[in-house]
Order: structure tokens, then C-alpha cells, then sequence
């Protein structure tokens, strides 16, 4: 079977000093066009070795990743990386971070002045318009996950991956910045995948969970469509049935199936 | 001491605004500044030359007191730009003559220092090879690499050259490398995402991250250079304020190595400063 993006048996052990650590196995996932999928799971699981696999900067062991029919074999700016810290440039200030990016991608199909109006463009989709001079030094953790995700929508890539993208923030920015998200991801219709361990965030922002099991040899321990109408509103949710099941549901599979301390004691 | 010099230039920059807006509050706040900043010195200066004045007066001490250092070398003093042919020439000559030493080794060895700095930082293979055959050389001291570098050179100048350089050197390797070795992974990842080309790479990710790095090696290098230019020169003769000091030895001219002290300490200081100087200049564009 065919489909958007797909990830088909795919298994990585990593070289250790205390020999090769299977980090995952068999893991398979089909990833429809224009869907908003999270990965869930203990952290050390493999989150992080799976987005990054998708993104190319990681090779997978066994397996293959498949974009449109086409093997992933190296990074590039189709799959756009948020990352965990943001990982801007210090020494570039908010416009010419998404600008690097954007000269780079579209150097050779867009004008100057084209290319200038672009990377305004997305730094106004993330609320950055009021700060576009100013160094990553000099504005907060929130402000510097918004330019992160603006570098990464600059490139207009066919997936989003974003790794704990909300992660290092206050509950307030955080919940800001996920409207934020939800609000750009319905507008332009971007097929993302999020890691995140935060069940709200998933069930909130996802149309699928995939609920991964603890490592070593971590896979997919169980996959939840999450069937919300959007837009999606935190607010009305809260006591809505299927949102208040689709928690549970999440919360079982992490804490009473898949508890960390069962491993930990192991 | 340090940090009031490094206020200096910042204050200076501010000055003339601050006179033309006739604002008298500021300039009378910078005044007490600039003097809180200089007094302290410039009394400790003084009781020190107080004191060297008061041991050395009376013609029993083996050294001669500050008046007398000025008496008997007031021609070098107040005329540094004679010229009588050979090595005697005035205290500029010989300094400029050491400083273009430095200048070149100097040249050699940020070019030389950088590149393999670079090269062992990025690759791991480069390293694990060359890293503990720098860690060995670079404890040599700088003198026991001139009868090498004359033998090799058969010339004075080209191995007073090569000492600067390979003096200078060690440090300007091993802090590019550090630099380059701590580029965070994920500023890697991004240029990997947006499949930056080599050189691309280099300048827009590499040397912007490690330049503060760099600096600091370089400002090491240019302090090890100054030390070991005076010593070699000592050796190999010619112009030179090494040489110049070690030629008033030979002349029992005590005074004029006392001078000669002072304008060599005051030089290193004033190289010192500059490459900080610059190195903040470049560092100011690139971090925050
Ligand atoms: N380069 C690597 N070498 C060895 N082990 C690694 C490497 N990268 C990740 N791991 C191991 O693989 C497991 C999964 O890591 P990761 O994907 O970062 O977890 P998560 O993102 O879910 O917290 C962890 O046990 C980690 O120690
Ligand atoms: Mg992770």
C-alpha cells in the first residue's frame, strides 16, 4: 500500500561502548497527507531517534522511510526540523535566522524582494512581526519556539516534524503556542508529526497518538485516532466525551501498561 | 586594572554627545569615573618609584634609582627616532624591527593555527593523530626551537620568524579546535537540514560559533610571540629590542635595559589589548 509518508519496519541499534543498544524495532507507520500525528511515550523511549530517522538525519538500521514513494536517505528542507531548544543562531538576529533559511531554499526560484516578503510572512504566522530585529539572546523561550517554527514553515516543507516543541515552556505560553499551531496547521494544511510527553498537548493537537513502548527495542505499542472536530477549542473539550476518553485512554496505555518504574526496576 | 581599561574606549566613544548636549551631570559623572579609574594607579606608581628611589639613592646599590635612569638615558628617552647606522638606532627602530618579526611569525601562525585548529576540530580521525603530538611540541619552550631553526634556515632573520611562530602557535590550534569541537549539534542539524554546502557551512555556522575561540588562542599567541621575539633576538643579534637589551648589558648600561624594559612591557600590553579589542569587535557582531 501507498501512501504520503511511511515508515515501514524500520529497526536502528546504535554502536556502544557496551556493544549495540537496540533502540527500536519494527516500528511501522502510515502517515496520510495533511494529518497532525504526535508520538508519545516515556522519555528514552526512541522519540527522538524516530523523528529523526524521518528526517534523515539519523539512518535507519533496518527498514526504510518512504516520502512520496522515494526513500529518505539525507536530511533537506522538505522534512523541517523544529527543535527540542530551538536552536537558532545567536548570532543572527530573528529576521536573518528565517532568512538563512529562506535564501538557501528558495534562492534560485524567488526574487530578493520576494524572498524578503517571505520571510516576513512567517515570522508575522507565528505573532514574531514586533521583534524581527532582535537576537535570540534577547527575547524568551516562547518567542524563540515561534521563530523556530517560522524557519522551519519558511521552507514550506511537505513534513513538519516537531521534537517536544512546547517542551521547555510555561503552562501559559505553551497553551498559546499550540493554539498557535493549530491555527497555522489548519490554515495550510501541513502533514506534521510532533513528539511530545504531554497528553493534553497530543490529544488536543493530533488527529492520530502513536503510543510508543519503553526501550530498549522500543516500537509502536498502540496507535489512537483521536475523532475531533476542528477547530478545536481547549476550552469547550475539556468535559467533551471522546476527548475525555481519548485522555484515558493515553493515560492507561503510559502509566498503568507501560509504567517507567516497571523497566527502571528491571 | 584590566577592567578600567577595558572601560576606556567605551567611555571615550560617549564623550562628545555627551559635550554637545551640554549635559554637565553626565560629564562631571564621567570625570569622576575617569578619575577613580586612573588615581589609584597613578599613586601606586608613585610610591613604588618613591621606594625604588629611596633603596637605590646613595650610589651603594647594584641597580641605579629612577632619577638616575632618566638622567643617563634622556637621549634615548626624548629622542626614540635617531638613526647612527647599524644596530644603533633610536627606540622606535628597534622596537618596529622586533614588531615586524612578530608581526610576520605572528601572520604565519593564525593562518597555520586556524587551519589545523579547524581540521582537528572537525575531524575526529585529525585529532586523535595529531592532537597528542601538539600537546608534546607545544611544551617546548621557544628558545630550544632556535638552534634547530637556525640550523634549518641558515639565516637569522627567517629563524627568529620561526620561533614566533611555532611558539605562538599551540594555543591559537587548540582553542580553534575547542571552538569547533563545541559547536552544539543542533546548529549542525540545521545546516545539515538545509543542506549547506561546505563552504557555506563554514562561514554562515563554523566561524561565527568558534570566532570567540579563535580570539582567545590569538590573543594567547600574540603574548607568547612578544615573550619569545625578545628572547631570540637576544640570540641572533641584529635591530632589535632584544638584542638592544642584551647589547646594554654588554655595556654595563644598566639605565638604558631598564628603559628598554619599560617599552617592552608597555608594547606587549598595548599588542594584548588590541587583538582583545578586536576580538570583541568580531565577538560583539556575533554573539548576542
Ligand atoms: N547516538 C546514540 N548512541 C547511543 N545511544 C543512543 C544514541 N542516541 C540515542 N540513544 C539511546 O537511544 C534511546 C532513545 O533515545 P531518544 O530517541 O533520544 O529518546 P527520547 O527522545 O524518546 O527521549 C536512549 O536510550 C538513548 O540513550
Ligand atoms: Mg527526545
Amino acid at each position: 500500500m501507498s501512501s504520503y509518508l511511511s515508515i515501514e519496519q524500520v529497526g536502528v541499534s546504535f554502536d556502544t561502548e557496551r556493544g549495540p543498544y537496540v533502540a527500536l524495532r519494527d516500528v511501522n507507520l502510515k502517515v496520510a497527507r495533511g494529518e497532525y500525528i504526535s508520538i508519545i511515550g516515556h522519555s528514552g523511549c526512541g522519540k527522538s531517534t524516530l523523528l529523526n530517522l524521518v528526517a534523515g538525519l539519523l539512518r535507519t538500521t533496518t527498514g526504510a522511510i518512504l516520502l512520496e514513494d522515494r526513500e529518505v536517505s539525507e536530511p533537506g528542507p522538505e522534512r523541517a526540523v523544529v527543535f527540542q531548544n530551538h536552536s537558532l543562531l545567536p548570532w543572527l538576529s530573528v529576521y536573518d535566522n528565517v532568512k538563512l533559511a529562506v535564501d538557501k531554499v528558495h534562492g534560485k526560484t524567488r526574487s530578493r524582494a520576494e524572498r524578503r516578503d517571505w520571510v516576513l510572512h512567517n515570522l508575522a504566522l507565528v505573532g514574531m512581526s514586533h521583534a524581527i530585529e532582535r537576537k535570540p539572546g534577547e527575547i524568551s523561550g516562547g518567542m524563540k519556539q515561534r521563530v523556530g517554527i517560522a524557519r522551519a514553515l519558511s521552507m514550506e516543507p511537505k513534513v513538519l516534524l516537531l521534537d517536544e516543541p512546547f517542551g521547555a515552556l510555561d503552562a501559559l505560553t505553551r497553551a498559546q503556542l499550540q493554539d498557535k499551531v493549530m491555527e497555522i496547521q489548519t490554515r495550510l494544511g501541513n502533514t506534521v508529526i510532533m513528539i511530545t510527553h504531554d497528553v493534553d498537548e497530543a490529544v488536543l493537537l493530533s488527529d492520530r497518538i502513536v503510543m510508543m513502548t519503553n526501550g530498549p527495542a522500543a516500537t509502536i505499542g498502540e496507535i489512537l485516532t483521536v475523532d475531533l472536530p476542528r477547530p478545536r477549542n481547549r476550552l469547550t473539550l475539556a468535559d467533551n466525551p471522546t476527548y475525555v476518553k481519548a485522555r484515558a485512554a493515553v493515560m492507561e496505555f503510559l502509566y498503568a501498561r507501560h509504567a517507567i518504574n516497571k523497566v527502571e526496576a528491571a | 586594572m584590566t577592567v578600567q581599561t577595558e572601560q576606556m574606549p567605551k567611555s571615550l566613544a560617549g564623550l562628545p554627545g555627551r559635550l554637545l548636549s551640554l549635559d554637565r551631570a553626565a560629564v562631571l559623572r564621567w570625570l569622576r569615573r575617569r578619575l577613580a579609574a586612573i588615581v589609584p594607579p597613578l599613586v601606586m606608581l608613585v610610591l613604588l618609584l618613591g621606594l625604588w628611589e629611596l633603596l637605590c639613592r646613595g650610589g651603594h646599590a647594584p641597580l641605579p634609582p629612577p632619577s638616575q635612569v632618566i638622567h643617563d638615558t634622556w637621549d634615548l628617552i626624548s629622542d626614540p627616532f635617531f638613526d647612527n647606522g647599524g644596530t644603533d638606532k633610536g627606540l622606535f627602530w628597534q622596537i618596529a624591527a622586533s614588531l615586524t618579526r612578530v608581526a610576520q611569525g605572528f601572520l604565519i601562525s593564525a593562518v597555520v593555527g586556524i587551519s589545523l585548529g579547524v581540521l582537528i576540530g572537525q575531524s575526529s580521525l585529525a585529532f586523535r593523530g595529531l592532537d597528542p603530538i601538539f600537546q608534546v611540541l607545544r611544551t617546548v619552550p621557544p628558545l630550544a626551537w632556535l638552534p634547530l631553526s637556525l640550523a634549518a634556515f641558515q639565516a637569522a632573520t627567517p629563524s627568529a620568524i620561526f620561533v614566533i611562530a611555532i611558539t605562538s602557535v599551540w594555543p591559537i590550534i587548540l582553542n580553534t579546535a575547542v571552538g569547533i569541537r563545541n559547536i552544539p549539534q543542533d546548529y549542525r542539524n540545521v545546516a545539515r537540514v538545509l543542506r549547506l554546502s561546505g563552504p557555506e557551512f563554514f562561514f554562515k555556522i563554523m566561524l561565527p560559533a568558534s570566532v570567540p575561540f579563535m580570539f582567545t588562542g590569538l590573543r594567547i599567541g600574540i603574548g607568547l610571540s612578544w615573550l619569545a621575539i625578545v628572547a631570540a633576538e637576544m640570540l641572533i643579534g641584529g635591530v632589535g629590542i632584544g638584542f638592544f637589551i642584551w647589547d646594554a648589558w654588554n655595556s654595563s648600561l644598566i639605565s638604558e635595559i631598564i628603559v628598554a624594559l619599560i617599552a617592552v612591557g608597555i608594547v606587549g600590553y598595548i599588542l594584548d589589548r588590541l587583538i582583545g579589542a578586536l576580538g570583541d569587535l568580531v565577538a560583539g557582531n556575533v554573539k548576542s
